[in-house]
């Protein structure tokens, strides 16, 4: 946790209310989220007990499992639920604009640019907690290896028609959620924590109702207090008034509400089912209300102004997906390649690095966070000097004395940055510190001034104005292009099987092939018992 | 490779041979040898530089082109010119980066040195060296038939995924015990798989090429005979080195006697033993504990003042102890950057003063650790983590003098590692919990208390 962080932590511990981490919203917040509320079975991974799910706070559609260890009744859940979620998801598929990529031309291996479409919105689903984007993933790995009938008439127990489809869907957007600053699937805990401190731990931050408590107290009563009550107030039966957010369920309400429930479905008692879409309605519906109160929260924050530009690639990410179910290619593979899980971390590196820089660009108070570790400084300018650049063609260098109250970690030559009008951005060096002036330093400016001998009007500070240096880049490159998969080395375990050049022959025969991998998981006879 | 005086009483062990011997093995491997890698490990200061640079000769006299791969530029600047300085007849390609300023301007007064941003314009030389991100930049037409991988490591396998294209037998040396790579964001999803992303370069290797040979350096000629043994056994366990010098060999004098502070007595401890601990009383701090900073300071500015001077089995004569000579080793860029401003404040320039990540692979007489765990309120993987530990430990020729707070101990105590254990990751031994009671115990012989 960074020293602003803590800092606003103990600042809402003393105010009893959350206090602010932003200005501005970091996320974007689409018009229509899907809310998608699930609870889980406890001991049995993947059996769902039943779901809250929709777009219209006040219509959710409940879904259940009376009998969660009853597979055709889970799949029928799923069959609902595919109903439910697939409509949404492909209601934004065939609204595109015109758009341009870039790729690498097969023939000449040069990168060349492409017309293309990008449809002009995404599906964004909401689930209320961290819990709830790890549940997602694991519905979609438990239904995009399905086979309904219609695709192999012989599979012996076929799924309900496009469950698999729903489980590439929910895998997409399960990955999509792990790149940092990715909107097609949020957690409201992750959400809200990132843009409010409480005055409890980040452990505790995970319980919406305490989070929210923190965040908006009851008139009258601290965070503290109501945070407590979220988390530990019971009914005069023993059931918590405020259910947790899940899809985990509270051990009393398992044991005291929900197995004579089931057990009342299971020996066949007439209303058994209504009882128990009651039961499991009543402890969803909280958390239901809850996620749609901090969807109310955060819309009243004002988008930050490079939102746009990370969910356009959202946007492009649901595209690609679009396209390749739409190629009929094959559901996500139970694990990725060498090639396909480095081009993963290295993505996401990079857009951890441009999420980063951009939400200290969009955001003050994040600046501010930023500066006091020493990675971006804001002062005055107190000097401009004109300065030309050796060489052939002499370019303007001018230098700037700047006076800040900031430390900024500068080494020798240290590169600076610094936001121009129409988002370009203006690079700096560091000069020297000014000697026997405390805060003073000179940068030199190097570039953003035009191609001129003259820099451009509006390039270069005036003297009395406030300006900010970031120490780190404002749009972060992407690593190297890796090899194709048929490519991977022989330090990678040479290509993947089925990745069309099998056994290519090795470079050179006189060395000896590498190692095969054993089978992954062989079919054993204990696998049919 | 200068084995040094052996020590009287070491007769059973000649480092200078098995040192040569481990040697001649990883030569063999490489130039005869008909596996694909030869993977080596080396302890700190067991000469890997030097190896390096005896393959690629040898190599280079075997007309076999080669392409070394460092993985920072200072890294690549040092091995071009201990190649240059090695045999100035031996031309060297050094590629680099177009920005400006992407390699020491020294290699320019360097006639056997050509550079270039293009590799293009390095055809035909024997050796090209580059830093792991330029090579992964690079396209050639034919693979190189040979490569080192220098400090593989610290290489992470996803690097050595975009390079690997580029060679086709590969001599990777590293040092297993300094710190793993790291990824800013998660990559437990990988956790496991033989090739993740995430994990450092020898160990996919290994993951896929199980039979290559594996060679081990098994004398440190940086460690002396005073801290080799507990590096060793703290961080290397069960793959154990020896000082190429004994007890003895090596001195660290002062002029000017002990002022009787704690400051000057725990410098007298390590000048004498080679370890010293000076113990702030137990408190919770800041990251940039600013009286842990001071005393860090203290006891870099008493150093220079009492006149020190080494003495060690490169020469007969003794050795001034100068700036130059000296480091400054924390976990933190903060507490570097307030170790400097306090350095400043005492008038002290030109010693290095960096976090354990930048000071891998560097050799001093004395070093001066801020504890990573002192006043702390608590024990992350972050701070625990063995390799930290092991660099801050192993960068002196003479002595190391730790400052820290009372209390690490118990806070060890009530932080036991807690990291999920994840299928198919090898478990490392020793893991930093272990390792760092295992360097405490030892320091708590060294201890001097100080109340500031």
């Amino acid at each position: 946790m960074s020293l602003i962080d803590v800092l606003a932590r103990m600042e809402a511990v003393a105010a009893g209310r959350a206090t602010p981490l932003a200005t501005v919203r970091h996320r974007h917040l689409a018009a229509r989220p899907l809310v998608f509320v699930p609870l889980t079975t406890a001991g049995e991974t993947g059996a769902p007990l039943g779901a809250l799910v929709g777009t219209d706070r006040e219509k959710p559609l409940l879904l259940t499992v009376p009998q969660p260890r009853d597979r055709d009744l889970r799949f029928a859940f799923f069959a609902e639920l595919a109903d439910a979620v697939l409509p949404y998801v492909d209601s934004f598929a065939d609204d595109v604009e015109p758009a341009e990529r870039k790729e690498t031309d097969p023939e000449t291996g040069k990168r060349v640019t492409v017309e293309t479409e990008l449809c002009a919105e995404a599906p964004q689903m909401l689930v209320p907690s961290a819990a709830g984007v790890e549940f997602v993933r694991l519905l979609g790995r438990s239904m995009r290896f399905r086979r309904t009938a219609e695709q192999d008439p012989d599979t012996p127990y076929p799924a309900p028609p496009r469950v698999p489809l729903l489980g590439r869907w929910l895998t997409h957007l399960g990955e999509r959620a792990r790149v940092p600053g990715s909107s097609l699937l949020l957690p409201m805990t992750g959400l809200l924590s990132r843009h409010w401190a409480t005055g409890q731990s980040s452990a505790e931050d995970q319980h919406l109702g305490a989070l929210l408590a923190w965040i908006d107290p009851p008139e009258g009563e601290s965070g503290q207090d109501a945070a407590l009550r979220a988390e530990t107030a019971r009914d005069a039966a023993g059931q918590l008034r405020c259910p947790p957010a899940g899809p985990a369920t509270d051990p009393a309400f398992d044991n005291g509400l929900l197995a004579p429930a089931i057990a009342r479905y299971d020996a066949g008692l007439p209303g058994a089912r209504e009882e128990f879409d009651a039961l499991v309605a009543g402890v969803l519906r909280p958390t239901w209300d809850a996620v749609w109160r901090a969807v109310d929260l955060l819309r009243a924050l004002p988008e930050g102004s490079r939102v746009p530009d990370r969910w356009r690639r959202d946007r492009w990410s649901y595209t690609a997906h679009r396209d390749r179910v739409r190629a009929g290619e094959p559901p996500q593979p139970r694990l990725d390649d060498a090639v396909t899980a480095a081009q993963k971390l290295a993505s996401r590196e990079t857009a951890q690095a441009q999420l980063d820089a951009q939400e200290a660009l969009d955001d003050p108070l994040v600046m501010a966070g930023r500066r006091l570790t020493g990675e971006a400084m804001e002062g005055e300018v107190t000097e401009v000097e004109m300065a030309m650049s050796e060489g052939k063609r002499p370019m303007p260098r001018p230098l700037v004395t700047l006076r800040t109250g900031d430390r900024p970690q500068l080494e020798e030559r240290a590169k600076l940055y610094r936001p121009l009008d129409g988002g370009r951005t203006q690079t700096a060096e560091f000069v020297a510190y000014v000697p026997e002036q405390p805060g003073t330093l000179v940068v030199r400016l190097t570039g953003g001034m035009g191609r001129g001998k003259t820099p451009e009007p509006g390039s270069v500070p005036a003297k009395g104005d406030r300006v900010c240096w970031t120490l780190f880049e404002h749009a972060p490159r992407g690593g190297p292009e890796l090899p194709a998969p048929e490519d991977t080395p022989w330090t990678h375990g040479g290509p993947p099987p089925g990745s069309g050049a099998g056994g290519a022959a090795p470079a050179q025969t006189a060395l000896p092939a590498p190692a095969p991998l054993p089978d992954p998981d062989p079919v054993t006879a204990e696998d049919f018992l | 490779m200068s084995p040094g005086i052996p020590a009287p009483d070491r007769t059973a062990f000649d480092p200078g041979a098995a040192a040569t011997a481990a040697t001649e093995a990883i030569l063999r491997d490489t130039l005869h040898g008909d596996r694909r890698g030869v993977v080596v490990d080396s302890p700190p200061g067991a000469g890997k530089s030097t190896l390096v640079v005896r393959a690629a000769r040898e190599l280079a006299a075997a007309g076999r082109p080669l392409m070394i791969v460092a993985q920072t530029n200072a890294q690549v600047d040092d091995l071009v010119l201990r190649l240059a300085e090695k045999d100035p007849e031996l031309p060297v390609g050094r590629l680099h980066s177009s920005e400006p300023g992407a390699y020491d301007p020294a290699l320019e007064e360097v006639p056997s040195v050509r550079t270039a941003a293009k590799v293009a314009d390095l055809k035909g030389l024997p050796i090209v060296v580059a830093t792991a991100a330029k090579w992964a930049y690079t396209k050639v037409d034919e693979p190189w038939p040979h490569a080192i991988v220098d400090e593989a490591y610290q290489m992470r396998s996803d690097a050595l995924l975009t390079v690997a294209g580029l060679f086709e037998r590969a001599l990777f040396v590293g040092d297993p015990g300094q710190l793993d790579p790291f990824s800013v964001v998660g990559a437990d999803q990988w956790a496991g798989l033989s090739y993740d992303p995430s994990a450092s370069a020898v160990s996919t290797l290994l993951a896929h090429n199980p039979d290559l040979p594996q060679h081990r350096l098994p004398v440190s000629w940086r460690l002396p005979a005073s801290a080799a043994p507990l590096v060793s056994h703290a961080f290397y366990p069960y793959t154990p080195f020896r000082s190429g010098t004994g007890y003895g060999d090596r001195r660290l004098t002062l002029g000017v006697p002990s002022d009787g502070s704690a400051v000057d007595r725990v410098v007298d401890e390590a000048a004498e033993t080679g370890w010293g601990l000076l113990e702030l009383p137990d408190r919770r701090t800041p990251r940039t504990d600013p009286e842990a900073v001071h005393a860090v300071a203290l006891v870099v500015r008493r150093l220079l003042d009492r006149g020190g001077a080494t003495v060690s089995e490169r020469g007969p004569d003794p050795a001034p102890l100068t700036a130059d000579r000296i480091a400054v080793g924390t976990a933190h860029r903060d507490q570097a950057a307030a170790v400097r401003a306090a350095l400043a404040g005492l008038g002290v320039t030109g010693v290095a003063v960096d976090t354990a990540n930048r000071l891998q692979g560097r050799e001093f007489d004395v070093t001066v650790v801020l504890h990573p765990l002192s006043g702390r309120p608590d024990a992350t993987a972050f701070h625990l983590e063995t390799g930290r530990l092991c660099v801050l430990a192993s960068r002196h020729r003479h002595a190391c003098i730790v400052v820290c707070r009372e209390g690490v101990a118990q806070l060890l105590d009530e932080h036991p590692s807690t990291e999920p254990v994840q299928l198919g990751v090898t478990v490392k031994f020793p893991d930093g919990w272990e390792a760092n009671h295992a360097v405490l115990a030892h320091l708590a012989e060294h201890r001097v208390p100080w109340r500031p």
